[in-house]
């Protein structure tokens, strides 16, 4: 036993041969059509839309949503989706993933609580990876901090007239739909609703945010509403109850974060290993030094002590009793783990993983955008120690 | 929910009521019998010779041994054990655990290995607590590195004669049989055998360690052999395999060493979390302020990952398949943990954190003393990286 990506993962009680066929089955899609790319595609900015519908057919959008919308429920549990995560951050390229799964942010809230006829617009219609849906709560002058949002949507008739501008959005350059964050009511957060804003009105203009420290796969952008008229019909949950909808699906947002972080934190020990067992150094091969070796070990604990406090939080949200506390301060221990890994594998591979086109070097410069989206380590301190009711 | 020592503590899918009907009948012992005097214990250095029958009846000792010499192991599984270490660790005094649990790290060979009459003397007198048993390995010249042991055993008819010394020794100065570890035969590994050596026979001797940073409660010693006679039956398994039988229990021993360091570091959770409740400073409560609930928050996040880690290697351990590699390095995270949550549990508490008599200053004291012994963080990464085949 060596240390790679698979030998490296621990012991788990609760997958199945089933979950085992259905990493295999994205493994195989993965290392056909993504895998030999990637790089590519990173450093083009630009990830080929013919991709979607082949990525739709695996089942890999559909995870988890009603059959009824196109998606796949029955059977499906927590493992299927950390093992989709686990499998497109062995890409080691965060823009790809992060835009061909931006749906598992923007579309819950229109599933668990859109009308009928919007689900049924625009839910079969992502699935089968045609159209794409962005989350858009981040504004230039709001972030963490959604009680403060200033971009309004004030009804008039059966529209409400959306004025203000949403940064940093994941996907936002092609989207078909903005799943977003608008002060319908008063201050804080109980005048804040969500509602399902189509890019194609008129009034919607966006800016592409193409120079990044990494994701450059991604289409980050900058999205403007100018007097965009859209119909009250495409609210999503209750007028200025939107606060509870953003909310509903952070536990899980942060769950698909820390298992790709602890994915790329093993693809970087994969990748420092392979190196160190071939590069010799002063007449022996690098792992026989005891200094790398050592880091080598350290970076396999904090590895295996992440990847148990992920299996502790999936099997409590399995159980229906998910504790938003330890959740959040495993997007903490997940970042850390991610952002040493990546610093120590760089250190044991020296001056070849500083040129572009390696794994490692792409994801070191993919850590804070972990470590600060979904929640940055501070706020998620914020947020534990109050729900630990300290 | 706020934090304490039981709050803190993430689900365990493998604990029963059954689990929890023992942790709650150690508890009341350890309330009435140990809490109220432990300190009190620590700065006299001794702890009253009583307390081994008490706590013998109670089961403490007998948990997870064979019923054939007086264990109890109907029905107990790996979480008795741990939770007999919480729960002693729980009272904050190292030196009381340390010396109430000495057996642990020598007993399971003898009860394993050892001929039949020497397991019937030892086992039952042990696990009633009548007499107390101590591992001899670490020498003035040795440590870790137990291929380099100098003390001999040399055969003469049907006795060892039996010259050295041996030191640190947990429990050695009130120890009735030392499990030691001897040469009988040639340099290295497999010139090594143990042998229990009773120490009331001539030519032992032993002087105290009685001046230590911590575990002030435990009589840790220097033990010497000076022309010791021990009959050859008292050999435990067979001579020159010695090695095997030693590293056979490292597993275990490894794992409780994490049980307790989890917990010591939930102790110091638990008081900080108090006193920055009840404290005021700058008017309000010093968990109001934000640095000192994100102290808060980082404590509990790598208490959380050491105990999910521990969840892991212990299913592992009990499922028979035990990983080495991973057990080591789930003790270096345990002490890391440990020193982190006893430095910010004392920054926390401020002056009355550093006052002798309250927990976070004895275990400040006794974070080293764990991160050494039992294989240092050092050892335990060098051997991490053999098992991972580096």
């Amino acid at each position: 036993m060596a240390l790679d990506f698979d030998s490296a993962r621990l012991s788990n009680p609760y997958v199945t041969a089933e979950h085992e066929e259905w990493r295999s089955q994205l493994r195989r899609f993965i290392d056909k059509e993504i895998m030999p790319y990637a790089e590519e595609w990173d450093e083009a900015g630009s990830i080929p839309d013919a991709l979607w519908p082949k990525a739709a057919e695996t089942g890999m959008f559909g995870l988890g949503y009603p059959e009824a919308l196109g998606g796949l429920e029955e059977g499906i549990d927590i493992w299927h989706h950390n093992i989709l995560n686990e499998e497109m951050s062995r890409i080691g390229a965060g823009g790809v993933s992060s835009t061909l799964l931006v749906h598992c942010i923007g579309l819950p809230p229109v599933a668990k609580f859109g009308s009928d006829a919007i689900k049924q617009a625009v839910v079969p219609a992502v699935l089968a990876g045609e159209k794409r849906i962005s989350l858009g709560i981040t504004e230039p002058g709001a972030g963490s901090d959604v009680a403060q949002l200033s971009t309004t949507a004030v009804r008039d008739g059966d529209h409400y007239v959306v004025n203000g501008s949403k940064t940093y959005i994941t996907g936002g350059m092609n989207a078909n739909w903005f799943t977003t964050a608008v002060r319908t009511g008063g201050e804080g957060g109980k005048g804040v609703s969500c509602l399902l804003i189509p890019a194609d009105l008129e009034g919607v203009s966006r800016t592409s945010l193409d120079r990044k420290q990494g994701w450059w796969a991604g289409d980050t952008a900058t999205i403007y509403f100018d007097n965009v008229r859209v119909p009250a019909t495409h609210l999503l949950g209750e007028e200025n109850q939107g606060f509870k909808v953003i909310m509903n699906n952070f536990n899980a947002e942060r769950m698909t974060m820390a298992a790709s972080m602890e994915a790329y934190s093993r693809v970087c020990l994969e990748e420092a290993v392979e190196w160190a067992q071939q590069r010799k150094t002063f007449g022996k091969c690098l792992s026989e030094h005891q200094v790398i070796r050592h880091k080598i070990a350290e970076m396999k604990q904090r590895i295996n002590a992440t990847q148990a406090y992920i299996q502790a939080c999936s099997h409590q949200i399995m159980q229906g009793q998910p504790n938003a506390g330890d959740i959040a301060m495993l997007k903490v221990q997940s970042s850390q783990t991610m952002e040493y890994c990546a610093r120590e594998a760089m250190q044991i591979m020296g001056g070849i993983s500083y040129m572009r086109g390696s794994r490692v070097e792409r994801i070191y410069r993919e850590v804070r955008v972990n470590a600060i989206g979904g929640g940055s380590e501070e706020i998620l301190r914020d947020l534990a120690s109050r729900q630990y009711g300290v | 929910m706020s934090l304490d020592f039981d709050s803190a503590r993430l689900p365990n899918p493998y604990l029963t009521a059954d689990h929890d009907a023992w942790r709650a009948q150690l508890r009341r012992f350890v309330e009435q019998e140990i809490a109220p005097f432990a300190a009190e214990w620590d700065e006299a250095g001794k702890i009253p010779d009583e307390l081994w029958p008490k706590a013998g009846e109670v089961g403490i000792f007998a948990a997870g041994y064979p019923e054939a010499y007086g264990g109890i192991s109907e029905g107990l599984d790996i979480w008795h054990g741990h939770i007999v270490h919480e729960e002693l660790c729980r009272v904050g005094v190292g030196g009381v655990t340390a010396s109430l649990t000495a057996h642990g790290i020598s007993l399971p060979t003898v009860l394993k290995c050892a001929k039949e009459e020497v397991r019937q003397m030892v086992g039952p007198a042990v696990l009633s607590g009548q007499k107390r048993i101590s591992l001899g390995i670490t020498e003035p010249g040795a440590g870790s590195d137990v291929a380099q042991l100098t003390t001999t055993a040399v055969r003469d008819g049907d006795h060892y004669v039996v010259n050295g010394s041996k030191t640190f020794i947990t429990g050695g100065m009130n120890a009735s049989w030392v499990s030691t570890a001897v040469r009988t035969g040639g340099a290295g590994a497999q010139g090594v055998s143990m042998l229990l050596i009773p120490t009331d026979l001539p030519g032992f001797s032993c002087t105290a360690l009685d001046r230590k940073q911590g575990w002030w409660a435990s009589d840790t010693a220097t033990l010497y052999f000076d022309n010791v006679r021990v009959p050859c039956h008292y050999l435990i398994g067979e001579e020159n395999q010695g090695f095997k039988a030693i590293m056979a229990n490292f597993n275990l021993e490894r794992l409780g060493l994490v049980v307790d360091m989890e917990a010591y570091a939930r102790v110091c959770l638990e008081e900080a979390v108090q006193w920055a409740q009840q404290r005021k400073t700058f008017g309000k409560c010093l968990s109001e302020h934000q640095v000192i609930r994100h102290k808060i928050a980082e404590m509990k996040q790598r208490i959380n990952a050491t105990q999910a880690y521990l969840q892991v290697c212990s299913k592992q351990l009990q499922d028979g398949n035990a990983n080495a590699g991973d057990i080591a390095l789930l003790k270096v995270q345990a002490s890391q943990t440990m020193e982190y949550c006893a430095r910010e549990g004392m920054q926390i508490m401020g002056g009355i954190g550093y006052m002798r008599g309250g927990k976070i200053e004895r275990l400040y004291r006794e974070v080293r003393v764990n991160a050494i012994g039992g294989g240092s963080e050092e050892i335990m990464r060098d051997l991490a990286a053999r098992q991972f085949q580096l």
